[in-house]
């Protein structure tokens, strides 16, 4: 599928990644011409056939709902660019 | 002993000579150490961990001297910069990972350290182990160890474990792990002349494995022998409760299934992996492998495995889609770099904007656009039908046959920059590695001939799910039969 460039600008932005107007149009022919590649999976016929998400076990195992970890704020914040009184900071979301 | 011939060591002889007190492993590490200092222009590590390796080896040595030896006791291993060390820089080869030093360790390395092995330091790779050739990383590219005859301009150690096979080949490293998940051990293995196995999925925990494709990444040995790729898989598997994906199976010894008889053991040869374009000294090496196996007793059966050209695009559907998800946590928020931005947004956007590199963007990217609404089910949902029947051929096929073996890539190492023009171009590099992968079933490549320009060329011997024993055995009679003596062009320490 031929892809426009308004419809990568709304994928990157999907994406959270910012593209400039310059990035835009060799990348809208890349992901193009990649996804007129995969497209020939179509040729292939998967009438009734389940999709598989994983080789594993289909079943999740369970386990006891019990506390197996915790009291660790400090190594969660650890390798944070930004923090305070033991909270990450980001910009301002609510006005 | 000297430096040389410690790093020509394979790592079953370093443990016998370990026991036998031939030398400690605080020499085996220093020969290591330096060795790793005279392979800097390969850029096969990004952060290497000298210090920590000595006073590992240190350990090491008080429990040997004590009689209290540890299956892996001194080894000196390198480590892919995917897996999280606890304390050492972790960077998964990408910028938007700067400074990250995680808080904890990866179940499988470990299951290495807590086995006795000594951690030589972590090694480059494609950015978030997307790729074929190792030279997306931030830190640079890696160079392989091997040049073409007569053509000094550097090649690719293939990708993405680049960095772990040039550091094995270049007797940098005397084994190492890497992640393999559309061929990222195998295909790198085949192009530096070493021994690659992608384990079956579930075999080794993913717990702490930087996330690439979830469903399929498999953590894997990469050595110079098949003896060291299964005593290495051995110290990596077992059960995981904290990945849930991990398969609760025994786990076996594998070395004492390389027993070198392979009689009456049926070998599977798909006619779909004569692909168009194939060089024929790859074609002739294929053969030449099919008749060493029939030489030693097997039975080579020609079989069909119908889906294996859809391997590829199912792939590129499957792994960008579980990479956009997978690489959502990279937001500038909690590790990594961050770009301050007015709105949080802004922060997201400037963020990823600056850490990823151009391939990791176009596989988010792809990823994104077939999940979202209206073409899920066009791209996403078809892969996964499509999976169904690439797992179902290699089911079919092991109803009649105990294996299967395959060239392990269409090409030899090829040089930095040759292919980096065309994406796709460069995706074709794993047509024959990626199938095992959405089946999950096990795989070793096997250094087996050089081409004409005198590089290294691999087979592979892909086997029934967590019947990696059969899979080595076949894999060792392989190795035997082939005698792959050659050495690269560069190598730390000099000749044997």
């Amino acid at each position: 599928m031929a892809l426009d460039k308004a419809t990568v600008a709304h994928i990157a932005g999907l994406a959270r990644i910012r593209l400039s107007e310059a990035e835009l149009e060799p990348l809208t022919d890349e992901l193009s011409h990649i996804l007129t590649w995969v497209e020939q999976l179509n040729e292939v016929d998967t009438s009734g056939v389940t999709p598989m998400a994983s080789v594993a076990a289909a079943r999740l195992p369970m386990r006891e709902d019990e506390v197996t970890d915790g009291a660790c704020r400090e190594e969660i914040l650890g390798n944070a660019p930004r923090t305070a009184r033991g909270f990450f900071v980001v910009p301002k979301v609510i006005e | 002993m000297s430096d040389s011939s410690l790093l020509a060591l394979t790592l079953a002889e370093a443990c016998t000579g370990l026991a036998q007190k031939s030398f400690s492993a605080r020499e085996l590490a220093a020969a290591y150490n330096d060795a790793v200092k005279v392979a800097e222009p390969l850029n096969a590590y990004i952060t290497p961990t000298p210090e920590r390796a000595l006073a590992m080896a240190d350990a090491a040595d008080q429990r040997l001297a004590r009689g209290e030896a540890l299956p892996l006791d001194g080894i000196p291993i390198a480590v892919k910069d995917l897996y999280c060390t606890k304390d050492v820089l972790t960077t998964a080869g990408s910028h938007i990972l700067d400074g990250f030093r995680p808080s904890y360790e990866s179940t499988v390395t470990d299951k290495l350290w807590q086995a006795g092995a000594v951690m030589l330091g972590k090694t480059n790779l494609d950015e978030f182990a997307m790729g074929s050739s190792s030279t997306t990383s931030w830190h640079g590219p890696v160079e392989n160890p091997w040049r073409r005859a007569g053509d000094n301009r550097p090649l690719v150690p293939g990708g993405s474990s680049g960095g772990s096979a040039a550091a094995v080949a270049a007797r940098a490293a005397l084994a190492a792990i890497g992640t393999d998940t559309g061929g990222s051990i195998r295909q790198p293995a085949s192009f530096c002349g070493i021994v690659g196995l992608k384990p079956t999925y579930g075999r080794c925990s993913r717990w702490g494995v930087v996330a690439y494709a979830s469903s399929l990444d498999h953590p894997g040995p990469m050595t110079r022998t098949v003896r060291d790729a299964a005593i290495l898989l051995r110290a990596m598997s077992g059960h995981d409760p904290r990945d849930s994906t991990s398969a609760p199976v025994p786990v076996p010894d594998f070395e004492a299934a390389l027993t070198g008889d392979i009689r009456g053991l049926r070998v599977g040869i798909p006619r779909e992996y004569r692909v168009d374009g194939m060089p024929g000294e790859i074609e002739a090496l294929w053969v030449q492998g099919v008749e060493w196996l029939r030489a030693a007793g097997a039975e080579p059966v020609e079989i069909s495995l119908p889906m294996t050209k859809y391997a590829l695009p199912t792939y590129y559907i499957i792994a960008p889609a579980e990479a956009s998800s997978n690489l959502a946590r990279y937001d500038g928020v909690r590790f990594g770099l961050r770009v301050e931005g007015d709105s949080i947004d802004e922060m997201y956007e400037l963020t990823r904007a600056a850490g990823f590199g151009a391939e990791v963007r176009r596989r988010v990217l792809i990823g994104t656009y077939v999940l979202s609404a209206g073409y899920y089910d066009a791209y996403y949902l078809k892969a996964q039908r499509v999976r169904t029947l690439i797992a179902r051929d290699f089911v079919t096929a092991f109803e009649e046959v105990d294996c299967i073996l395959t060239p392990t890539a269409p090409s030899a190492a090829f040089a930095i920059g040759e292919k980096s023009e065309d994406p796709i171009a460069m995706y074709l590099n794993d047509v024959f590695t990626v199938p095992a992968n959405l089946a999950g079933v096990p795989v070793v490549s096997v250094p087996a001939g050089l081409s004409d320009d005198g590089l290294p060329l691999g087979l592979q011997i892909i086997g029934r799910a967590f019947d990696e024993e059969t899979v080595l055995r076949a894999a060792e009679v392989l190795e035997a039969a082939a005698r792959f003596r050659h050495l690269p062009s560069f190598i730390a320490g000099g000749g044997r």
